[in-house]
């Protein structure tokens, strides 16, 4: 406002020419269109057809159509509590309470990774714990591992585009091996990942199976000091050969039920400390063989409930919930599976609830 | 609303510099907010920023709630037609309500998802609600439809003023201006 104009007496000045007020208009139609373009460009409405957690999680229901009510992956699965026993030998690593030494509640949930509920049960489908660690100063540890010790991609658009190429066209029922043939020859980490996958053979069951975290995080201790890590879950139970596939559905998950009632089962909990330089945002790889293990407890896994009455159901396994004193590496995965997990819980958490295949009755067996 | 001589032309001083400190923070939130969801690789450290971020203005909102309560408000100029006092007032109000309800419905949100409301390190904040997937779900879609209305609400509000500056020329930004604009010659009170 200038000297001038706050000298005009009351009210409004003379009238602006019309010129001048179509000019002055425009410039604030101007001003709003950039800032609702600004708006709509960074809310990704002028590039359809980037990757974002929504395209990820419709790329799930495309393949295995919308399941009311169910996780978009790793859909098949049943809840778990136990506790977790820390030897205290994490703590110079990772100033979390949960690795202080004493035991901390934990409830889980068993899983079969794939979209779909209702499927039967086959021995080499991929397996999966998730775990959540509720310490007493309220601070929660939420992990999800599979039963494989590396990961077919290390970024989000290849992760994508391996989930389009290998699963089965609706039509045909079957996976297009010029697909499959196309990807690898673009992603030699994925074939490398897919030959040490093809080199081991499943266990028995899931009580008898390593589960691995894969993504790399970073431990940061109570000096302040940081150090990438991994972490994977070691079995008590000596694994066992696959059991032969018989025509109950659910004989993976009965069979772990029917463990669980007979006793707790135990994981060593055992954090792979990673070196400078070793690549943390490289889940398709592992790290020389030579690092460091350390055994910071036992996970114990002592009653087994189904998905219809847990509360367990409605928890997302976010791998990037974590306490202080864990932080996410550069791993681009970690972000993309937070966003995802997000969208899939927000999708299944408003859709009506169908049972569970692992039904109360199932459990009860 | 009183129009004596002794109405203020501007807003209280704290008013005015809440406003833009908030009118910042809002704007960066709208923007965090709606790349965030759609970012894959960001997502997770827009939403480190996000919730704090939210959390701080709802404590502003507060604040300025009870501000614009203890003081008067500079009588609106002849210039604005009782049938524009009418959208002005609404979109006032509207605008307090979104910047406070939209911090309280993230914060619930969070709560009835079963998830850790973490502002920064080991700092949380205790959830306001038990986990409910279905209130979940019908909170996270309100989430999202206040914080469209309030950018529209916003986009509206700077054209208004915009118009009543540079068109009606009645010197309508200056109420609001941080720094103290003497209306040489007028007083918004007098008529
Ligand atoms: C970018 C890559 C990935 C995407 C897009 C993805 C996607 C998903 C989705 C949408 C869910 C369902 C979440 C829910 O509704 O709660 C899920 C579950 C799960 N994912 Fe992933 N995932 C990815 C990578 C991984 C990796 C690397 C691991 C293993 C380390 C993993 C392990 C799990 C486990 C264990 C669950 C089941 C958790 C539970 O039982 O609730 N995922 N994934
Ligand atoms: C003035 C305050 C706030 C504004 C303007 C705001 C705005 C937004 C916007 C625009 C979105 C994206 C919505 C969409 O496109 O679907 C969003 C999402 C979200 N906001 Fe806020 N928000 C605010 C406060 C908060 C607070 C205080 C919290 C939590 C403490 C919070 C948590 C979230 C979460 C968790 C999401 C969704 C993430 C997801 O779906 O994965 N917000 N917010
Ligand atoms: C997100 C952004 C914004 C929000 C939420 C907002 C909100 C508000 C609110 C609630 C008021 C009522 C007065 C109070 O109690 O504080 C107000 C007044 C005002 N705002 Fe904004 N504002 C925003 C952006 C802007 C911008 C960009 C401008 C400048 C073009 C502006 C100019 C004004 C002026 C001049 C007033 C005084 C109006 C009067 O005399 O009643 N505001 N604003």
């Amino acid at each position: 406002m200038t000297e001038s104009e706050a000298n005009q007496g009351f009210g409004a000045p003379p009238p602006l020419p019309m010129g001048a007020v179509i000019a002055r208009l425009a410039g604030i139609g101007l001003l709003v269109v950039v800032i609702a373009g600004l708006f709509l460009y960074v809310g990704g409405w002028l590039t359809p057809h980037a990757l974002t957690p929504a395209a990820l999680v419709d790329t799930f229901e495309h393949i295995n159509g919308v399941q009311s009510g169910f996780r978009r992956n790793h859909a098949k699965g049943v809840c778990v509590t136990g506790y977790f026993e820390s030897n205290g030998q994490g703590a110079t690593l990772s100033r979390a309470q949960v690795f202080q030494q004493g035991r901390v509640p934990v409830v889980g949930r068993f899983a079969l990774a794939g979209g779909q509920p209702f499927a039967a049960d086959t021995s080499h489908d991929v397996r999966s714990l998730a775990l959540l660690f509720k310490t007493a100063d309220g601070e929660e540890w939420r992990t999800g591992m599979i039963n494989i010790p590396v990961f077919p991609v290390n970024k989000p658009q290849d992760f994508h585009d391996f989930l389009v190429a290998t699963s089965p066209d609706p039509k045909t029922g079957k996976v297009d091996g010029a697909a499959v043939g196309a990807f690898l020859s673009k992603h030699p980490e994925t074939a490398a990942a897919l030959k040490i996958l093809g080199s081991g053979t499943p266990t028995s069951g899931f009580s008898d199976s390593s589960y691995y975290g894969l993504n790399a995080f970073r431990f940061v201790n109570a000096k302040g000091e940081d150090t990438p890590v991994r972490w994977w879950i070691n079995p008590d139970l000596t694994a066992a050969p696959p059991s032969v596939e018989t025509t109950d559905k659910n004989y993976l998950f009965d069979q772990v039920i029917a463990q669980i009632h007979s006793g707790p089962l135990r994981w060593h909990l055992i954090v792979i400390v990673g070196q400078p330089g070793d690549p943390t945002a490289e889940a398709a790889s592992m790290w020389p063989a030579d690092r460091q293990q350390i055994d910071v407890g036992t996970v114990t896994i002592s009653t087994v409930e189904s998905e219809d009455t847990s509360p367990t159901r409605d928890i997302n396994f976010d791998p990037l919930v974590l306490p202080d004193g864990i932080r996410a590496s550069d791993d681009p995965l970690l972000s993309t599976r937070s966003a995802a997990y997000s969208q899939s819980l927000t999708r299944r958490d408003g859709e009506r609830k169908i049972p569970s295949a692992i039904s109360t009755a199932e459990v009860q067996k | 609303m009183a129009t004596t001589t002794t109405s203020p032309t501007q807003f209280a001083f704290l008013l005015r510099i809440l406003h833009w400190l908030m009118a910042a923070c809002l704007l960066a939130m709208l923007f965090i907010g709606v790349s965030m969801v759609t970012s894959v690789g960001n997502y997770h450290q827009l939403l480190a920023i996000h919730r704090p971020l939210g959390i701080s203005i709802l404590i502003l909102a507060l604040i300025r709630l009870v501000t614009r309560l203890m003081n008067r408000t500079p009588a609106l100029p002849p210039t604005v037609p009782p049938s524009e006092r009418m959208i002005m007032k609404l979109s006032e109000f509207a605008m307090y309500a979104l910047f406070i309800a939209l911090p309280l419905i993230g914060w619930a949100m969070l709560s009835a998802g079963n998830y850790p409301i973490v502002m920064f390190g080991s700092v949380h904040l205790p959830p306001i609600l038990a986990p409910q997937p279905m209130l979940y779900a019908t909170l996270r879609k309100t989430h999202t439809i206040l914080a469209y209305a309030l950018f529209l609400a916003f986009l509206a509000h700077m054209s208004g003023v915009l118009f009543h500056t540079w068109i009606v020329r009645d010197h309508f930004l200056s109420r609001m201006l941080p720094w103290t604009v003497r209306a040489k010659g007028r007083r918004a009170g007098e008529i």
